[in-house]
This record gives structure tokens, C-alpha cells and sequence, in this order.
């Protein structure tokens, strides 16, 4: 589904990848673990296409099912319609547009993409309510402006409801445990994992092993300084938290 | 409406301004400059009432004695005013009073690629069409159906020969000729604009709109609308602007007066799409205007609402003066400036009778190099119990280059009185668009609904149809700003 391959990025003229390659198959989980500034975030934003990203040199195939990209070379908007989806470590705040009006402009943008009919807003709201149930979400959520005065974690919670919304193939979570308790990142991981089938692939993104209890990855791979050091099953997530990163270097 | 962008346009400035093409037509104009025989030329002209020309000439003598304001929050070349022509119309075919059918093709066709067209087969539904080219009104649609209810709306010129007791009976009584140096210059000068009244106890059944165009160069379009909406009326009115591109700068200083007696309600709107420069902020029209509506009657109620998206230098301030005891005066604005344009823009509230309220809701956004005010005024006179006030004033930045201001004036004098006023100054980031973007909405999506969201409390105040033009015109205005 996804092959990167060498792939080198610098945001702001500093190089942050320096050769990453990773191949996810469909019906795969892996987990990307790293210390700051490993990279992590850097090859979430280059996936989703980022225009504050550069790509320096290497490639990423991306299929879908069938058909075959070079996904660098398509617009952000058009990735999501393919499939990709960022559930973003911070998201953004959009004063003045209720969620549920920038829910199904999505989801239609989507639609229209691929020839299908677009979803009326009754049946849509009908579709977002059994979703936010799912999440153990608040109804007046829907009608509050994107984001905006959001808790960290109804914004986390925001991100995999989008992502219910859009069902998209390839999942890239950037630290979505990052701020959330206990309670609210099983909210998030039972939304997370109803959305694994054989045909869809995610990569999670985080810095503690914590978060891999409740997902639980196929492959484990340690980024360090822009490359993939390491890589095993969700053995070697729990090797790191014990030991940390330092017996990698050696 | 029909889109105007079928129709090609050659003249390569006018850009992303589809708007911006001029027609070839036959026009009686008169020679540059400014005296008391262009005042009473221009008087002879529209063949006016004895006590039109008196007033005009103490306006003009009045004026005379001004000096060009310059408290605005921007810079502009002064404007010489001797090189500025202040009559041109396109020729009648014939004399008498023009029917549309006499109106010069080439001006017809000019309106239908403004999307406005004035043959009776053609014309819009619902909404009645007063459309003024230049100096002069050359059609007005719908007016039989509207003369049946007791409506008047004609062009001015027609009204003061036809109803000349009513215009004199309101002209001036809201935005006297002394009121200030624009004004008064409008006063002496005026050459067209929309008459309206509605009589006691008439709801408008349709939408009245005047579509200004100004055509011809080196002139200036100084138009003076009047509405009256009689004890218990009610009237929806909508205004239109556009002008071909130019290298020079044109004037456009008009009045707009508007009076509500008892239990009257007028709604007046205004999509303002001038021609605005070019990238450099070379060219584009003065939009210096004085609006002002008098709530006269008790339980009257004005609203304003505008979308300001042209001009090179916007600067006016849709008014209410709220006399009848429980009057409602409302104000709605979405201004939006890009390249060099500079807007100073809002409104003033003055409350008289008791128990009046106001509400004023400015939408402020700046792109480029623009420069973007908003300047208001809310007064409480001592005789105004228990008055209201509202105000909510936000800005939004594109871009590091541009600027944003607010002003807000608060004066009170009564102890009764509740004002409130809140302001805020927001940024469209390329992360929200990215993020917008990560969901699938293409780039010109991502920006029209984070404008759409933000003027959303201005845009709900539109009829339809004009709300969705203005979201077009507000998308083709910043398309290519962000990121």
C-alpha cells in the first residue's frame, strides 16, 4: 500500500529525514517510536503534503487498492480524497465554521472525487450522529466552531471522529495519546480500532509505549536522526520504554 | 443572475475584475470643471423644480467655503476638483421621457453583461431594477405592477417632476446639504439616483435595487438616492455598483437618505464592487458616500447591511438616527480589502428616543498590502431611556503585509443605557488551510469556508440571492492570497 524509499525532507532548510524507507501492507499497524526531533512528526507532515515541507530527494508509492501514485506528487486535498488521513498532533482551530458544516464538505469533497452522490445534510447528520456515539461524544460538540476552545482531548477525539467521517485507507496518527487520560485514549483507541480491517493500513506515531496496549501494532520501528534504526514486533516497544533509546545508538 | 464572465473581455488590466470592460456609447457630456452655471446647467438638464436649483445652489455656495476632509485613516493625492466632469449621459434617441425601448442598445447590453437585464422579457424575478449609467437612470423595471400598490420608485430626475411635493418634503432632512464637504458637493450636483416610497401600510412585495455603473472617463457619478417607507410600510432595497478599469482615480460621492416613519421598517443592502486598482493601486474609483437613515416614527426599525468589496479608497458610514421612541437600528458589514486598497468604514448609532436599540456587527478583511478600518460611533443623547447598543467588531488579517484597525466612539449620556462591544483580530494561517486541505477540500474550498464562517452573521442578513453572490465575489477577490 505505501512504499517509501530513501525518502530525504527539510522543513525551514534543516534536513529532518535523512533516508527513511518503510513499506506498510494493507491490514498492517505500525507503530513509529522515536525521542524529539527523530523525524516522527516531519514524516507525518510530508504524507499528508505539507507545503512547509520539502521532499529533498526518494519516493513514496502509495495504492490504494488497484490503482498506483507517486504521492508526492499530488496536492494535499487530493491525498485525502485517496485515502490518506493525518490525525494531526495539533489541530487547528477554525473560528466560525461549525464541525458539522466542515464534516460534510469533507466527506462530499470526497464524494464528488469519486463520481459518488453527494450526502444531503438530514442523512449526514443521521451518519455523524452514530459516529460521535461511537466516540462517546456530546451532541452540541457537532455545533461548536472547529476546534475552537476545545479541550486537548475533545480535540484529539475531533481528529478520529473525522476519521470515521472520511474512512480513509491509510492512517497516519501523529502522537494522538499525547494529552489525553486514561479514560479518553480508550475513547479513542476503541474508535481507532474499529477501523482496522484488511484492506486498510495505519501508521501510529507516539512516544510511549502506553498508547500500543490498546493498539496494538504488527510492527514496531525506532526513528533516530532521520532514519529507521530499528525494527521488530510489539516486542521492541516494550524494550524502549524499559531501556530507552541510548542501547540503539551503540 | 447571469454570469458576467461569458462575455470576454480585451482589455488585459482589468485582471481578475471581470467587470472591468467599457462600452462605446453615444454620451452627452459637458466640459471638465466646476461652477454655479454647471449647477444650474445640470439642473436645466433634468429639467427640475424651481426650489431644486435654490438648494442646490446653497449647497454649492456652501461648499465652496469647505475644506476636503483628510481625518481618514490613510493618505490619498488631493482630488482636483476642476478636472473632473459632472454630467455625462448616454443620448435618448428621441425627447420626451425614455421607455426602455429607447434606451441605447449598447447600454442595454452593457446591463445584460452586468447580469442585469432591463427587457421586460428578460428582467429579474422578484426584484425590481432601477439601472443608472452614469449620470442618468436609463430604465426602471417592474414599475407599472409597483405604481398599482401606491409604490413609487422611479429615478430621482423622474420623481422631482413627477411628485415634486414629496421629494421636497424629505430631501435633505436626513443628510442636510450643510452635513459635510462630500455631501455637500453631491448636494450642488447630483445627477440621478432611485426615489422610493412606500405608502402607509404596504409591504413591498418585491425586492428594489439600483444598479449603478459608471461608464464614461474622467467622470464623476454623484447619485442621490431617497426612500420613504410611510407608517406601517416595509421595503427590502439593494444596491449595485461596478465600474470599467482605468488608469486614473474616479470620484463616486453620493447620499443615500432614508426615513422610517411610525412602525416602518426598511432593509437596505449594498454589494459595493467598484473597480479597485490595480496590483500597484494604480486607477480605481473614490467611494466617498454618505448614508443615513432617520428612524422618525416609534417602533421603526433600518438596517444596513454591506458588502464592501471594491474601491480603491472606501470611506463612508451607514448611519441611524434613531428619534422614535423603541426604534431598532442595525448595521452588518463585511469589508473586504486587497492589493492597495484602503477602507475606512462603519457606522454611527445615535440614539434619541427611549427604548431604542442598535446593533452593529463589522467584519473586517485585509489582504496584501491594504489597509482596513473600522471607525463607529454610538451615542446615547440624555433623552434615550433605557437604550441599547450592541457592537461586535472583528478583523482578519491575510498575509503580514496588511493592516487592521478599530475604532470604536462610546458616548453616554444617560445612566439607563447598555452598551456593549467586543472585538477581535483573527489570522487565515497556512496551517488552517493545510489542515482544511488534509481533509480533501481544494484549496479555493478551504479559504471560502473559513471566509464564509467568519461573515456568516453578515451574509445571513442578505437576500439570497445576493448572499451568494457576495461569497462568489469575496472567493474571486482573495483566490491566490494565501499561502
Amino acid at each position: 500500500m505505501l512504499k517509501i524509499k530513501d525518502l530525504f525532507a527539510s522543513v525551514e532548510g534543516t534536513q529532518i529525514l535523512k533516508g527513511l524507507t518503510l513499506q506498510v501492507n494493507p491490514g498492517e499497524v505500525h507503530a513509529i517510536m522515536g525521542p524529539n526531533g527523530s523525524g516522527k512528526s516531519t514524516l507525518s507532515k510530508i504524507l499528508a503534503g505539507n507545503p512547509q515541507y520539502t521532499v529533498d530527494s526518494g519516493s513514496v508509492e502509495y495504492d490504494p487498492g488497484g490503482r498506483s501514485f507517486d504521492l508526492l506528487g499530488l496536492e494535499p486535498d487530493v491525498r485525502a480524497k485517496e485515502g490518506v488521513f493525518l490525525a494531526f498532533q495539533y489541530p487547528v482551530e477554525v473560528p466560525g465554521v461549525p464541525t458539522s458544516m466542515f464534516l460534510r464538505a469533507a466527506y462530499n469533497a470526497v464524494c464528488r472525487h469519486h463520481g459518488v452522490e453527494e450526502m444531503d445534510p438530514m442523512d449526514f447528520d443521521v451518519f455523524l450522529h452514530e459516529k460521535m456515539k461511537a466516540l462517546d461524544m456530546d451532541d452540541k460538540f457537532i455545533d461548536r466552531a472547529v476546534n475552537v476552545d476545545f479541550s486537548g482531548g475533545e480535540k484529539k477525539r475531533n481528529e478520529i471522529l473525522q476519521m470515521a467521517v472520511l474512512n480513509p485507507r491509510l492512517a497516519v496518527l501523529d502522537e494522538t495519546d499525547s494529552g489525553l487520560d486514561v479514560d479518553s485514549m480508550k475513547i479513542v483507541s476503541s474508535g481507532v480500532n474499529k477501523l482496522r480491517n484488511k484492506t486498510n493500513a495505519m501508521i501510529v506515531i507516539t512516544h510511549y509505549q502506553r498508547l500500543l496496549n490498546y493498539i496494538k501494532p504488527d510492527f514496531v520501528h525506532v526513528l533516530l536522526k532521520g532514519r529507521i534504526i530499528k525494527s521488530g514486533g510489539p516486542e521492541l516497544a516494550l524494550e524502549v520504554e524499559n531501556r530507552g533509546y541510548d542501547w540503539l545508538v551503540k | 443572475m447571469k454570469d458576467a464572465s461569458e462575455y470576454p473581455s480585451d482589455n488585459k488590466l482589468t485582471g481578475d475584475y471581470k467587470y472591468g470592460f467599457s462600452s462605446e456609447v453615444d454620451s452627452d457630456t459637458i466640459p471638465k470643471g466646476l461652477n454655479e452655471d454647471v449647477v444650474r446647467l445640470i439642473s436645466l438638464k433634468k429639467g427640475e423644480p424651481p426650489f431644486m436649483l435654490e438648494w442646490r445652489l446653497k449647497a454649492f455656495r456652501h461648499w465652496q467655503g469647505m475644506k476636503e476632509p483628510h481625518w481618514p485613516n490613510f493618505e490619498y493625492r488631493p482630488i482636483d476638483y476642476q478636472d473632473i466632469r459632472y454630467y455625462s449621459a448616454p443620448r435618448k434617441k428621441g425627447d420626451g421621457p425614455a421607455s426602455l425601448a429607447e434606451v441605447d442598445a449598447e447600454v442595454v447590453k452593457t446591463f445584460e453583461k452586468l447580469g442585469i437585464p432591463l427587457s421586460e422579457q428578460k428582467r429579474l424575478t422578484g426584484v425590481a431594477v432601477d439601472a443608472v449609467f452614469d449620470s442618468v437612470s436609463v430604465g426602471t423595471t417592474h414599475q407599472a405592477e409597483l405604481e398599482k400598490m401606491g409604490i413609487i420608485f422611479c429615478p430621482i430626475s423622474e420623481a422631482l417632476q413627477k411628485h415634486p411635493d414629496l421629494v421636497a418634503k424629505y430631501i435633505g432632512t436626513v443628510v442636510p446639504y450643510q452635513d459635510n464637504f462630500f455631501a455637500s458637493l453631491n448636494s450642488a450636483v447630483f445627477t440621478d439616483g432611485s426615489f422610493c416610497y412606500i405608502p402607509p401600510g404596504v409591504r413591498c412585495p418585491v425586492e428594489l435595487s439600483t444598479y449603478f455603473r459608471i461608464n464614461a472617463k474622467e467622470t464623476g457619478q454623484f447619485e442621490r438616492t431617497l426612500i420613504v417607507a410611510d407608517k406601517g410600510a416595509y421595503v427590502s432595497y439593494l444596491e449595485g455598483c461596478t465600474a470599467p478599469v482605468r488608469d486614473e482615480n474616479q470620484l463616486h460621492a453620493a447620499v443615500v437618505e432614508l426615513i422610517a416613519l411610525d412602525d416602518a421598517e426598511i432593509k437596505y443592502s449594498t454589494v459595493q464592487n467598484w473597480y479597485a486598482g490595480d496590483k500597484e493601486g494604480r486607477g480605481g474609483i473614490y467611494n466617498f458616500v454618505t448614508k443615513r437613515g432617520k428612524c422618525a416614527g416609534r417602533n421603526s426599525r433600518i438596517s444596513w447591511t454591506q458588502v464592501e468589496a471594491g474601491s480603491a479608497i472606501t470611506w463612508k458610514y451607514p448611519s441611524c438616527i434613531l428619534q422614535g421612541d423603541n426604534s431598532v437600528g442595525e448595521f452588518y458589514s463585511v469589508a473586504l480589502t486587497n492589493n492597495r486598497m484602503l477602507a475606512d468604514t462603519g457606522t454611527k448609532m445615535i440614539h434619541i428616543g427611549k427604548n431604542t436599540t442598535s446593533t452593529i456587527i463589522s467584519k473586517g478583511i485585509s489582504s496584501d498590502y491594504a489597509h482596513n478600518s473600522y471607525r463607529g460611533l454610538v451615542k446615547i443623547l440624555p433623552s434615550a431611556d433605557n437604550a441599547r447598543n450592541f457592537s461586535q467588531c472583528d478583523s482578519m488579517l491575510i498575509g503580514n503585509n496588511c493592516s487592521a484597525n478599530t475604532f470604536p466612539y462610546i458616548e453616554v449620556e444617560n445612566n439607563s443605557a447598555t452598551t456593549e462591544h467586543e472585538a477581535t483580530t483573527s489570522r487565515i494561517s497556512a496551517d488552517q488551510i493545510f489542515y482544511l486541505q488534509s481533509r480533501g477540500l481544494e484549496k479555493e474550498e478551504a479559504i471560502s469556508l473559513v471566509i464564509n464562517g467568519f461573515c456568516k452573521e453578515v451574509f445571513k442578513t442578505l437576500p439570497l440571492e445576493f448572499a451568494v453572490e457576495a461569497v462568489k465575489l469575496l472567493e474571486m477577490k482573495l483566490e491566490g492570497s494565501v499561502g
